[in-house]
């Protein structure tokens, strides 16, 4: 029973201290420190065991968390008074120095002066455990009642009782009192006899509702009995029915985030296939390169100008674009364009160009993955009810809709994505008509790896950056353009986010791999229906 | 007599080469191994006789690709599921024979399945005790699986580029499927751990001569066979399918059934190439079904020259000793150079080696070929194809 290792002083002191030195960061220095000094002031140098009990009794009052330090120096036999001026000092752990005992700062030596250490009974030793959680529990910050609370909750730890019962009564918030209860409820299950309390105590916290109480119900199963026991499982099944709900609601999040980051990824091949009819099988290794990319320009920019880290994505969007843009164009101009007429030798000189990326990669950077960090506006979580949505995933949804959306206008309402969309419906006669074909091509190769490009940007946020990253998103980013057809940038679309969160929705039933392997069968028997998938191209043309 | 003549129909001179060749092979390397000591210079070590014997299932793979790729015009990127299918049932095979001897000692089940707190044998281990049983399974179950894939592909006209990523898709699932541990066949760490085959202990020189006897006369028979295929009026019926699909199926013929024969066959073939690769190599695991993995074997046809049948058997022994060698001396530039070898393959020698060969030596040729074996694919048809 964990409850039991709770019950040693060391550990929940060193708990304690924990939780007070966390609080003592965020707290300002405030002239509430004085009350302090008073309080201690008052112990001299052969201060008798009362009057040191009355001293903790002041601190504890006080509710002022700096009070911690002082209290646990005593504690643990650190807190020395000077014999010659009565002032209290704590003896740091090499015990050459004196710190002071507000503030823990060094306030001098101690090798000169003559020192007595402030004795302490163990009776005394559980006034200053009480004194410690009272500090936190009835604490002026609300912030940190609530946390105390919450600690206590999560820890269940029923050294707590006394303290809790007695900032209860003090408490006069109510969303406080609410936690201090749920707290109370909390050590009642884990520590009293009475099956009535306890069954009281089990109604409060699965009214909570929420993944913490789930969890700590959870807790106590295998330790009840009796009539306590079923009213547990009752309680816990009654949880789970109403987290279920918000289950779903989070795995469909997670099923939008996948289509995203499918969208990013198949887009390119998509285009790439519908003007040309090839299949990229380099298109993993763009990826890969923009991924690549982001984090060497990350690295010069840690090294030569440190400040502009957190534009550091922003800078190796256009970068990655660039350079892989470029090598796009630099392989259709010096493979794909002479394998012309020909889809799948070039699905094969594609694969061997992929190959030779992937081992330069590992040559030059090694085959380990490398770090790439997220700048802070992408780091952190916000929570609407019981989903959790991460800024990062939220940031990545943002960036593949703009992307998506910009890519409609080029396709759409410019020149140049006119020649591709009528290249994609019509080759010869678009040749006729006096489009370049061949300057078509380059370019939809440039533009379909470019994107590829930001698209490791993006992924490099979320994924590990390593010579393999390109060869995990590859036969996705092959399933959705296979499922989505090739006729319109609204099937790549659909068939990114329907993939996304049909294998998220399966998931939970059937595991991860056993989703992933229905969902490559159902596309298998999809393609059946439409083989040409969602969004095909509508015209009479017929394959030879 | 039709499949006297059948058969008959596929020879011609270059055939008789190769297979007179292998089947020199088959008497001779074990001869060099067994009998000849160990100290004279003729002698083939154990481990040539184990890699060659590799190589050649790799050729019979390659030869199985070659069927449907060269001569039918479909490019599967799934090959190595069939090969790694035929290599699971004969491993089963195996491993029912291990019997008692495994670390647990239990004779009924499989080392993996005491680790993983089984109690008896799954329903689909039943009769791999049984060596015949095991060899039928060795044909059907892949046979079976592309039918079944290939009935419904083929029906609706799935074709090109899509029909080869779904074909991708099938080996990924198939991969992502027999990794898992509770599949009931060895998970992420397959099956080894082989002791007897048919009696004789795995890893006596014997058994390695025979087994490479065996893959030798396999291959040999897998060339006859395919010839025949080729030569015969259902071979220019996948050669119409191959250059010309739509007018073929304008001239009254069923493409998609003729296209359904050939790749049932071809992974008949390849599942048994993929039964003989597992004795010799002492293992068989889900990494067989990595995409990767029939994508190499899709090289090494193109290397030898497709649509010739000779040209896959050179082009996975020439690819397969090229790997070897490079591992062994340069590891760090295989990767390139096998990369490099894709390029060059599909811009210089589309027609590979024997391509290479057969435009150098003309005068040869002209002597030779009377009867020649069906042309490999012009350019001209997929130039018109993925013109639209």
């Amino acid at each position: 029973m964990f409850g039991r290792k709770l019950m040693s002083l060391r550990f929940f002191r060193h708990a304690a201290v924990l939780i007070v030195l966390l609080l003592l960061c965020l707290i300002p220095a405030s002239a509430d420190e004085a009350a302090v000094r008073a309080a201690l002031s008052k112990l001299s140098a052969d201060a008798g065991y009362p009057a040191i009990e009355a001293m903790i009794g002041e601190l504890a009052l006080s509710g002022e968390p700096k009070a911690a330090l002082s209290l646990n120096a005593l504690s643990d036999g650190k807190l020395v008074v000077r014999k010659d001026d009565g002032a209290v000092f704590i003896l740091d752990v090499s015990g050459a120095k004196l710190l002071d005992p507000v503030t823990g700062d060094e306030a001098g030596d101690a090798s000169g002066a003559a020192l007595e250490k402030v004795k302490i009974k163990n009776s005394i030793r559980r006034k200053i455990a009480a004194a410690m959680s009272g500090l936190t529990l009835m604490a002026k910050d609300k912030a940190v009642r609530l946390r105390a609370a919450e600690t206590i909750f999560t820890t269940a730890d029923v050294s707590q009782m006394e303290g809790l019962d007695a900032a209860l009564a003090a408490e006069a918030d109510p969303q406080v009192k609410r936690r201090m209860e749920q707290a109370r409820a909390m050590l009642t299950v884990a520590s009293s006899t009475d099956e009535a309390a306890r069954i009281a105590a089990i109604g409060v916290i699965a009214a909570r509702g929420d993944r913490a109480a789930l969890s700590a119900l959870m807790n106590f199963r295998s330790k009840l009995e009796g009539g306590a026991a079923s009213s547990l499982e009752s309680a816990i099944s009654v949880a789970e029915q109403n987290l279920r709900f918000w289950n779903i609601g989070q795995n469909v999040w997670y099923g939008i985030s996948l289509g995203s980051v499918l969208l990013l990824a198949a887009i390119g091949l998509a285009i790439t296939f519908g003007v040309m009819g090839v299949i990229n099988m380099a298109h993993g290794e763009m990826v890969m390169l923009g991924a690549y990319t982001t984090f060497v320009t990350q690295d010069l920019i840690r090294q030569s100008a440190p400040g502009l880290v957190e534009w550091s994505l922003l800078i190796a969007l256009p970068l990655a674009f660039l350079f892989t843009a470029l090598v796009g164009i630099v392989i259709e101009r010096g493979i794909i364009k002479h394998l012309y007429g020909r889809p799948l030798e070039t699905l094969l000189a594609t694969w061997g160009v992929s190959l030779i990326l992937q081992q330069a990669v590992r040559t030059i950077f090694g085959p380990t993955n490398q770090e790439v960090s997220n700048p802070s506006w992408m780091s952190g979580a916000i929570e609407i009810g019981q989903l959790a949505i991460t800024w990062n995933r939220l940031w990545i949804i943002v960036f593949s809709l703009t992307v998506f959306a910009v890519l409609l206008f080029a396709f759409n309402r410019t020149p140049m994505g006119l020649q591709m969309r009528a290249v994609t419906q019509n080759r010869r006669m678009a040749s006729a008509m006096g489009i370049r074909t061949p300057f078509v091509d380059s370019m939809t190769f440039g533009l379909g790896s470019g994107i590829a490009g930001i698209a490791g940007v993006a992924l490099s946020q979320i994924d590990n950056v390593s010579p393999n990253l390109g060869q995990s998103y590859i036969i996705d980013s092959f399933m959705v353009v296979v499922f989505g057809g090739v006729g319109n940038l609204w099937g790549t679309f659909v068939g990114a986010m329907s993939l996304g969160i049909v294998n998220k929705l399966l998931e939970p039933f059937a595991g991860a791999v056993l989703g992933k392997i229905l969902v490559l069968v159902l596309i298998i028997l999809f393609i059946q229906k439409r083989p040409r998938g969602l969004f095909a191209l509508k015209g009479r043309s017929v394959e030879a | 007599m039709i499949l006297t003549r059948f058969f008959m129909g596929g020879f011609d001179r270059r055939i008789s080469v190769m297979i007179g060749l292998i089947l020199a092979a088959a008497v001779l390397v074990p001869v060099l191994h067994l009998l000849v000591p160990a100290g004279n210079p003729l002698h083939v070590p154990t481990y040539i006789v184990a890699l060659t014997g590799k190589y050649l299932t790799y050729a019979l793979l390659a030869l199985s690709l070659d069927l449907v790729w060269g001569y039918c015009g479909i490019l599967s990127l799934g090959h190595g599921a069939f090969f790694a299918l035929g290599g699971y049932a004969m491993g089963m095979y195996l491993m029912r024979q291990i019997g008692a001897r495994g670390s647990y000692g239990n004779a009924e089940l499989p080392d993996f399945m005491v680790f993983l707190n089984w109690k008896e044998l799954p329903w689909f281990w039943h009769g791999f005790d049984h060596f015949a049983f095991a060899m039928l399974m060795v044909m059907l179950v892949p046979g079976l699986l592309a039918f079944i894939f290939g009935w419904f592909a083929f029906r609706s006209r799935v074709s090109g580029v899509y029909l080869s990523i779904i074909t991708q898709a099938l080996t990924y699932a198939l991969l992502l499927a027999f990794f898992r541990n509770n599949f009931g066949f060895g998970g992420n760490n397959g099956l080894t751990d082989f002791k007897d085959i048919l009696g004789f202990n795995v890893q006596a020189g014997g058994t390695r001569a025979a087994l490479f006897s065996a893959s030798a006369i396999a291959l040999a028979l897998g060339i006859l066979v395919t010839s025949a295929l080729v030569n015969s009026k259902y071979g220019k019926l996948m050669i119409g399918v191959r250059d010309a699909e739509s007018r073929l199926r304008f001239l009254g013929y069923r493409p998609e059934n003729i296209k359904l024969v050939a790749f049932t066959v071809s992974a008949v073939m390849a599942g048994i190439a993929g039964a003989l690769y597992v004795p010799q190599v002492g293992i068989i695991n889900p990494g067989e079904f990595d995409p990767g993995n029939s994508i190499e074997v899709v090289i090494w046809t193109a290397v030898g020259g497709r649509g010739t049948i000779i040209g896959p058997v050179i082009g996975a022994l020439l690819v397969n000793a090229g790997k070897s060698w490079f591992t062994g001396v340069l590891p760090e530039f295989w990767l390139f150079a096998l990369g490099g070898l894709f390029v060059f393959v599909t811009l210089f020698m589309p027609k590979g080696v024997v391509g290479l060969w057969e435009k150098y030596l003309p005068r040869r040729a002209k002597r030779a070929g009377k009867k020649k074996s069906p042309e490999p694919a012009p350019d001209l048809a997929q130039t018109a194809g993925a013109a639209e």
